[in-house]
Formats: C-alpha cells, structure tokens, sequence
C-alpha cells in the first residue's frame, strides 16, 4: 500500500488530535471525509460506480455473465471479485506489486459480500443446475489515502445497486432441449435487491481511542486496525482485524460496538442519495472524471 | 468487407460521422492530487487516464538508469471491464506490453530527457473504457498528464487513427470500424515541427493509398493538437484564478 513517512513529532501531534476528538483535518473521530458518489460511469457495464473519498479513488465496474452454476449450490448464482491496484495509485503497483495486496483484498470482499444473506442469491439463477449469472464486480484503485475498505464497499453496493441484468427466458421445445432467449426490450432487466448489503467501516486504534475512515497519516500511528461489516439493520456480518500489532478484547467489542452504529448510521444516505439518482433518470448530469 | 458498409453512398460512417471528421473529445488535467501529473481523456466512447510520477530517482536496479538522460518508464494497463468481453488480467499480456513499448517509444522522442539524468519518469495509462482508438487516447492523455507534471517536451505528442474504406480515408476509428476488415493506421505526430513520432500499419493496403492516409491521420492529429491546447489553456486559466485569490 502506498506509504507515508511520518515523524516522531508528527506521530505524537495527530495521537493527541484523536485524545481529544480533534484530528487534523478538523473531522471527530467518528466523523467520514467528504465523499462524491456517482453511478453509471462506464457504460460498456452492466452496472458502475465511482467513490471518491478525500484522496482515496475508486472505481467498480460489475459485468454479469451466463455461466454454469456451482456444483454445491445448482439454484444460485455467484460474485466474483477482482481488485485490481493499479499504478496510477503508486508506482509501487507496477507490474506485479500490487497483486499480493489486490488477492488479499478481493478475497476478504469475497467472504463479506458473496452470501445468500446478504443479496438474493438465487434470482441469479436461470436454469437450476445449468446457467446462472455470476457478476463480476471488479474494483479498480485509482488513488490510495487509505481506509480502502469502505470506500471499496461504498462503491461496491452502489454498483450493484445500479446493476441492470438483462432478462431471459429458458424456452423448451418438444425433445427437452433448452434454449435461452433475451428480452428484446432493453429496458426489461433484472434489478438486485441491495437492502441487505453490508458497508464496511473500519476503525483504525490509535492511542487509547479508536478513529472511522482513517487517513494514511493516522493509519501510520497506528499499530492495528478492525473492519466490521453491518447491514442496515445494525447486523454485524464479518469482523476481521488487520494490520500488524494486536488488539485486547475489550478494545475489539468497543470498536464492533462504533463500527455497528456508524455503518447504520451510513446506509441510509447511501440509499436516499442513490435513490435521488436515480429519479433524475437521463436529467443527471454524467460528470465522471471531467468534473 | 465483413458484411458492413463503413462509409455509405451518401459519405457517412456508421456512428454518422463524415470521413474526417473526429470523435467527440473532452479531457481534463489534474485529476488525482497524489500524482505529480494526471489527466483524462474521452474520445468518443475511448476512455483512457494518464498518470505520472517523476522525474524521480531511479528505482530499483541502479542499472537501468541512463548517465545522460532520464528513463521513461511506461506501463499500458486495460480494465478488466472496459472491453465488451471480459478481460482476465489488466496488463501483462502480449497486447499490452507492446502497447507500453509503443507509448515509451512515442515519449522518447518528446520528452526533452537530456534535462534530466539519471532519473526516471513513469508513465501509467488505463483504458476504463475501449471503443477503438485505445493507443490514440493514450497518447493524448499521457501528453495531458506530462504536461500538468511540468515535464519540458519538444511539442504536444498528439496520435489519431486513420482508416481507409471505398477509396476514402477515414479518421478516428471506433471499434466497429477498427474491427470491420478494413486497414487501421496508428500515428503519433508533433505538430509544430510536423515530425511523426510512431506510426504504425498492421493490415495490407496499396503504396498509392498510404500517403492520403497518411495524410488523414495527420490533419486529425492537427485537430486534436489544437483541442489539447486549449484543454491545457483552461486549465492554466482555473489554476492561476485559483492561486490569485
């Protein structure tokens, strides 16, 4: 991940910042940057979406895809997940560099987003057994000023919100052969349900207290940090502690306890912003990267 | 042809264009802050983004760097969603790597690189979107970008495609056209002094034809030069409204 290096002096200065719920950019410690939202960035997907929080950039493009369904679970679909660290985020990501940090974050995307709680897994599938649609939600970095996470599920959910899959019909003919066949009408498409999608919050420990959205001088104060990811209804679905110094117990309940309300407390924005989007249909005004 | 008329009796092209005239461009420099230089690029559906960082030391090996010039370091890359079909990997196969030699070619012959030696400037481009003519936005984007690094170049490196259907020639290819049979030509070009950086021919087309290619593709390099100049122009007018107040 792209580094900073921070002093002594420096590392002392934002530690009490945080002591006293003042960090340096004036947020509190529970407090997320400005973030800009914007759906429907690439058209040759199904669905995308850009976040852009401080100096962090992201960019999700979901390609759904006919394939055959998971021997283990025949009446599902599936999501696949990519990241992709780009250069354009640091040149430490050229060539190979940043593969190790982009399995490491697909999969954790992988555990907290691909379940049959969190998206109606089945009305991916077509034909139990034989074709279901799999989505491919690849995440594109473009900038890192840490708190990768939530950004990245920020995105992800408003990505799949803005998901449109084409309908289709399994036709049978007389000899049980099968045949797929494509809505003709564009706008006959299959929407997913996003209700149940959790956020990420991570909470970086710095000093005694405990900071949301962090930025990558606040991430080098500290020795570790917890991701939580919660539903809309306060459901925490997947805890995991990153980075290299440990936590105690008591800490890890508190963080889960913020990380919960701060995730619930950030849905509902998400949705009412994405929801006014929508609205707008073709009046929106596409901005992209030329804003 | 492949079943499609890339240019109709009445001298229009599939998406409507005339012959020569050029796909909607809009670009923006400065887009990330990180970076020591970035821009956007669109060209008709072909979005690309140029990132660079330098002229910095030398990283890695120390045996790469030149004594009398810097490096120019450059890495194509492809989104794994910016083609219809879904791409595996976002670089490292065979089409980009020769993507990224053509481009630190292209620089070579641009970037004033004496100024600098023993030094390196990287120079990272993504297509998030491709819709033909994915080197030509490359360029111009990466031009974009060195210019917001304050990099010192000979001139703008501007690059078109140029494609040649019923006798005429056509410019800036989209996909369908790129894709329909016909010959596609590749052209970096520097303006003022009119000197091509990279051409680049794959298809088969008669000797007597190639100079009014040739030709084509230089008149829209020219146009778009002057769309980059004023792009870099407005930039420069916000940046220094900016810093006055």
């Amino acid at each position: 991940m792209a580094s900073v290096q921070i002093s002594e002096a420096e590392k002392v200065y934002i530690m009490h910042g945080v002591r006293d719920d003042l960090r340096v950019d004036g947020r509190g410690c529970e407090d997320y940057r400005h973030m800009e939202i914007e759906t429907d960035v690439v058209s040759n997907t199904d669905g995308s979406a850009k976040v852009r929080m401080g100096h962090t950039d992201v960019l999700v493009g979901i390609k759904a895809e006919l394939r055959r369904p998971r021997p283990n679970v025949p009446d599902e679909g599936y999501l696949e997940f990519f990241v992709d660290c780009s250069a354009n985020a640091t040149p430490e990501f050229e060539g190979r560099g940043g593969e190790e940090l982009g399995v490491e974050l697909s999969n954790t995307l992988y555990k907290v987003f691909n379940s049959h709680r969190s998206l109606d897994l089945r009305s991916l599938c077509v034909c139990p057994g034989e074709h279901c649609w799999v989505l491919y939600v690849d995440v594109l970095l473009l900038q890192c000023d840490g708190n990768l996470f939530d950004a990245m599920s920020i995105a992800i959910k408003a990505a799949l919100f803005n998901t449109r899959i084409p309908k289709v019909r399994v036709l049978e003919d007389e000899e049980g052969g099968k045949e797929i066949e494509l809505s003709d009408d564009p706008y006959d498409c299959l929407r997913l349900r996003v209700d149940n999608i959790p956020c990420i919050v991570t909470l970086c420990k710095v000093g005694h207290r405990h900071v949301v959205d962090a930025t990558l001088q606040e991430k080098a104060c500290s020795a570790a940090s917890l991701l939580v990811a919660v539903t809309p209804r306060g459901a925490v679905t997947c805890v995991r502690k990153l980075g290299a110094g440990s936590l105690d117990p008591d800490s890890i309940f508190e963080m889960t306890e913020t990380g919960k309300r701060v995730g619930k407390a950030l849905h509902a924005p998400l949705m009412e912003l994405l929801q006014k989007d929508e609205s707008l249909g073709k009046k929106r005004q596409k901005v992209g990267f030329l804003a | 042809m492949a079943g499609l008329e890339l240019l109709s009796d009445q001298g229009y092209r599939l998406d409507g264009r005339k012959a020569s005239e050029l796909r909607k461009v809009q670009a923006r420099m400065g887009v990330f802050g990180q970076a020591d230089g970035s821009a956007y690029m669109e060209q008709g559906n072909t979005k690309a983004l140029a990132v660079v960082y330098g002229p910095h030391e030398v990283r890695g090996s120390r045996s790469k760097s030149l004594h009398d010039r810097a490096v120019i370091n450059c890495q194509y890359s492809m989104a794994t969603f910016s083609t219809a079909e879904r791409k595996r990997r976002p670089h490292g196969d065979r089409k980009s790597s020769e993507m990224s030699l053509h481009l630190k070619q292209t620089f070579e012959a641009a970037v004033l690189t004496q100024l600098y030696p023993r030094s390196q400037i990287d120079i990272y481009v993504k297509i998030l979107q491709s819709d033909g003519g994915n080197y030509s936005a490359c360029v111009n984007a990466a031009t974009l970008a060195l210019v917001d690094a304050g990099i010192p170049m000979r001139d703008y490196v501007c690059a078109c495609t140029a494609g040649f259907a019923e006798g005429t020639a056509l410019a800036d290819l989209c996909h369908a056209e790129e894709t329909g049979g016909g010959t596609a030509l590749s052209l970096a070009l520097l303006p003022r002094s009119q000197s091509i950086a990279l051409v680049q021919m794959d298809a088969r087309l008669h000797q007597d034809h190639l100079d009014t290619l040739m030709e084509a593709a230089m008149e829209a390099c020219k146009g778009l030069s002057k769309v980059l100049d004023s792009v870099v122009r407005q930039h420069l007018q916000e940046v220094s409204v900016l810093s006055r107040d």
